[in-house]
């Protein structure tokens, strides 16, 4: 079984999507066009970096009309895995599959840098191969990766362990260091950080390994 | 069909922070203009739409306003609506 990456008008690391899966953990995967709606034999589909449809409106909300992502929102509700990386990410707050939004990082710069994390991996399958309180490195490049959400959601997703990955030292004035969060079930998992720029040794290190790998191992 | 014409205001929630507002009123500041005390940054979007009535318009604008054109999480919205011509 393979594992599907969407490509959108104006997705740029759906790519290095692929050569982390294929060329580094020699998993199968197959390009899924925003038009496509075929999902059958995927084990899991990933949402890439980028800038899906110009960003234009906010990040991620002209792909949520996307007829690959009305297919998503079965394939997520039937329990299969999903994973959405910055745009991807934005992508999923703006489908609804995950709460809050991600708004201008508070310095307004764009920020590409190594970025330290602390990872509660609790029920997300996608975490699986971290412990509790482990901290790795990950890539993050991003513009709109501060985090926003109402009080409440966010004391009701903390209870439920669902903040499954915190920023060490908050490089975008995300709410509760917010990084990446998962679904109750913890089939979808979404994160401003680039698991996919840091499974090649070349690149200078291989933290996000055990992340692409958690599924179909 | 009768035509109109509308204007969506899309506004970040007040309890959301404006760091591009932030940045703008900073600037104002350098420029010489005293006295803001507030300055945030939103969108207008101009729409035209053919519609049986006013009531169809104004809840076709509704709901573009509430599920597109605004984000509830983060962003309030509010609409003009008045009949072209």
């Amino acid at each position: 079984m393979s594992i599907g990456i969407v490509v959108f008008p104006g997705s740029n690391c759906d790519r290095d999507v692929r050569w982390a899966l294929e060329g580094c953990l020699g998993r199968p995967i197959r390009f899924l066009w925003h038009e496509e709606r075929d999902l059958a034999g995927l084990e899991a589909v990933v949402l890439p970096g980028g800038f899906s449809y110009g960003d234009y409106l906010r990040c991620g909300a002209i792909a949520r009309f996307a007829p690959v992502l009305e297919e998503l929102r079965r394939f997520a509700a039937a329990g299969g895995p999903v994973l959405g990386i910055c745009n991807g990410f934005q992508v999923l707050t703006e489908m609804g599959l995950l709460p809050g939004a991600l708004t201008r990082n508070r310095s307004l710069h764009f920020i590409c840098e190594p970025a330290e994390l602390i990872v509660s991996p609790g029920s997300c399958r996608w975490l699986q191969g971290y412990a509790p309180g482990e901290r790795i490195i990950l890539p993050i490049a991003h513009g709109e990766g501060r985090y926003q959400v109402d009080q409440a959601e966010l004391e009701r997703l903390q209870q439920r362990g669902q903040v499954v990955l915190r920023y060490a030292a908050n490089p975008n004035g995300s709410l509760a260091d917010v990084a990446g969060l998962s679904n109750e079930a913890g089939n979808v998992l979404g994160l401003m950080p680039h698991p996919e720029r840091a499974c090649d040794p070349a690149l200078g290190g291989i933290d996000g390994r055990r992340l692409l790998a958690a599924i179909g191992a | 069909m009768p035509l109109f014409h509308a204007r969506v205001q899309v506004s970040l929630r007040p309890s959301v922070l404006d760091p591009a507002g932030e940045a703008t009123r900073a600037a104002a500041a350098r420029l010489g203009v005293e006295g803001i005390q507030r300055l945030r940054i939103g969108k207008a979007i101009e729409v035209a739409l053919e519609a049986p009535d006013q009531a169809t318009a104004q809840q076709r604008l509704e709901l573009l306003s509430d599920r597109l054109l605004a984000n509830p999480v983060i962003e309030d919205w509010s609409l003009d609506l008045h009949a072209a011509g």
